[in-house]
């Protein structure tokens, strides 16, 4: 994988709408590309039906740390079946507002990611279909992956 | 007489039709052919499947909170009890994230020698597979064929790392240690007897009729589907794409081999089947390359702050001692940033994201589980299919529970 065929993927993105780019990240090979949280649907559509990026690799969520603003990060890793190269996706969040728009309806398998990292990192997707925990049961209190959740949790949980 | 035969047919009348009303069933967690702790809520009409809702998260035990806490070669302990049956390629995927943050160059010996351990760990993860697959659909024979395969396997593994389910062979920088001696003959008197054991199981599986009625044409997913619903590895190779990462993204020196990707177009359980157990033979052919390219040399990175020095030099030189000393007590910092490196598993794309802050400890460490996506894909096999063929598709679909809850 060369880092050149995927600066022409980023500067497609920037010819089509500059707005869609905040920052460009050229990294030990892999190039991530910093969103703006309300166009993730927009970029993410673009790059799967003019790009072929057509496989979601993984979605995931991340606490950059409590004292951090924006505190919270959403990772998409994309992929193509035809031209197998990857590229990265950043959202930035703040912590009075992680909400963004989910991307379930563009590839079914954001369904399952999301529900992850809304069950482990506490993040919002909006117009989701089905929302729920999915590791954790259903009543679990907190979201185990931000920095001030404690590694023990904070009482000894008991299922009755 | 007359009114016994207007009884009969009127009772062939009911049969006939759709029942009214929609049971729902909870199968599993306990249940044996879930593999694991899965839970389905089945809604049925009658034998036929409407609607399944898997429930997952019974194993959780929080491993990615607990990455946070421990030193980056403190967590490949960790990477080995996800999916238990392919340890080495978690190892894998984890050390080469962590190497990529490093910019560490490793050395021939060192990727020869995982790429075939991979692939041994790989045919045992498909023997595990054909077992348990064949004992849900009732085939009991032929899991103790495969196990016998699998045990071989474990010996070796055994051999190189002193551990059968749990090696953490691989580590950051390079190899626990070297192989042991004579261990290249063991490796080819397996090799020597793997073809015939494959054969004996062709015969004993596949072309046994009753198999293949209970495999073909269930659970299809179109190759479309199958790409939008993120399914990797031999699930997706059984919807007729060609993609491999060892071929498409190829690590550890993966381009160099000569190797078939195997693709099936039925799109159904037996396109799957035939997937793994072609695999299987692949990696047989890999593994004898690997064997003729093992050459002497060093099996660790040259990078004495990351990587454990040998048992010898830390008697003789006092730096070795000192740097032992301070990667086990205080770990080593991995420079600031973030990768994702992903391998091809047994069962499909294993993929880490790794993020670190300049410290020891990693910030946040990701996997993505070739399981947990593939499962995800199971309501849109079973919709429409009869209970008992579920169970084929869960076996078809390779899951291991550890690595999809994690």
């Amino acid at each position: 994988m060369s880092t050149e065929a995927l600066n022409d993927f980023v500067n497609k993105l920037k010819e089509e709408n500059s707005a869609w780019v905040a920052e460009v990240k050229d990294a030990l090979g892999e190039i991530t590309v910093t969103v703006p949280r309300e166009s993730i649907v927009d970029v993410c559509s673009f790059l799967k039906t003019k790009h072929s990026f057509d496989l979601l690799a993984d979605l995931c969520g991340a606490d950059r740390g409590v004292e951090e603003d924006p505190r919270f990060e959403v990772n998409y890793h994309l992929f193509s079946t035809k031209h197998h190269n990857r590229l990265r996706l950043k959202v930035l969040l703040s912590e009075d507002e992680p909400n963004l728009n989910s991307v379930s309806f563009i590839w079914k398998t954001a369904n399952w990611h999301e529900r992850e990292t809304y069950d482990l990192v506490g993040i919002i997707f909006e117009g989701h279909p089905d929302l729920r925990r999915i590791l954790l049961p259903s009543d679990f209190d907190g979201h185990a992956l931000r920095k001030d959740y404690p590694l023990r949790g904070y009482e000894p949980y008991s299922l009755t | 007489m007359s009114v016994a035969t207007e009884n009969l047919t009127g009772q062939v009348d009911i049969l006939d039709q759709p029942l009214e009303s929609q049971m729902t069933i909870s199968m599993g967690p306990q249940h044996p052919s879930t593999h694991g702790v899965l839970r389905l809520e089945l809604v049925l009409d009658g034998e036929l499947v409407v609607k399944t809702v898997p429930d997952i998260g019974y194993l959780h035990t929080g491993m990615e909170k607990l990455f946070e806490y421990k030193k980056y070669q403190q967590g490949i302990v960790i990477t080995d009890r996800m999916d238990y049956l392919n340890p080495l390629g978690n190892n894998l995927a984890y050390v080469m994230a962590a190497e990529k943050l490093l910019q560490l160059e490793i050395p021939e010996r060192a990727q020869v020698i995982r790429v075939m351990m991979c692939e041994l760990q790989r045919i045992a993860s498909h023997m595990v597979w054909l077992g348990t697959h064949c004992l849900d659909i009732g085939a009991m024979s032929a899991f103790f064929y495969c196990f016998r395969q699998r045990e071989k396997i474990l010996n070796l593994i055994e051999a190189v790392s002193g551990g059968r389910l749990t090696p953490s062979y691989f580590r950051i920088g390079g190899l626990m240690m070297d192989l042991p001696a004579g261990f290249e003959r063991r490796v080819k008197q397996f090799l020597d007897d793997f073809p015939a054991a494959l054969e004996e199981l062709t015969t004993l599986v596949s072309d046994n009729t009753l198999w293949q009625s209970r495999t073909k044409g269930i659970g299809i997913i179109s190759p479309e589907d199958a790409i939008d619903w993120g399914l990797t590895g031999p699930c997706l190779r059984g919807s007729g794409i060609d993609l491999d990462l060892r071929r498409h993204n190829p690590y550890s020196g993966y381009e160099t081999y000569d190797f078939e990707v195997c693709v099936e177009l039925d799109c159904d359980v037996w396109a799957r089947f035939r997937v793994r157990m072609r695999e299987m033979f692949e990696s047989y052919k890999i593994i004898r390359q690997t064997v003729d390219r093992l050459k002497p040399g060093p099996t660790k990175a040259d990078a004495p702050k990351v990587v454990l020095p040998d048992r010898d030099d830390m008697r003789k030189h006092m730096d070795s001692l000192i740097h032992h000393f301070l990667i086990v007590a205080e770990g080593f910092n991995v420079p600031p940033g973030e990768v994702y490196h992903a391998i091809e598993a047994s069962k499909g794309e294993l993929g880490v994201y790794m993020k670190s802050n300049g410290g020891p400890k990693p910030e946040r460490v990701h996997f993505r589980g070739p399981s947990f996506v593939n499962l995800a894909a199971l309501p849109v096999m079973a919709e429409g299919e009869m209970v008992a063929d579920v169970v084929a598709i869960i076996g078809s679909l390779d899951i291991v529970l550890g690595e999809i809850d994690r």
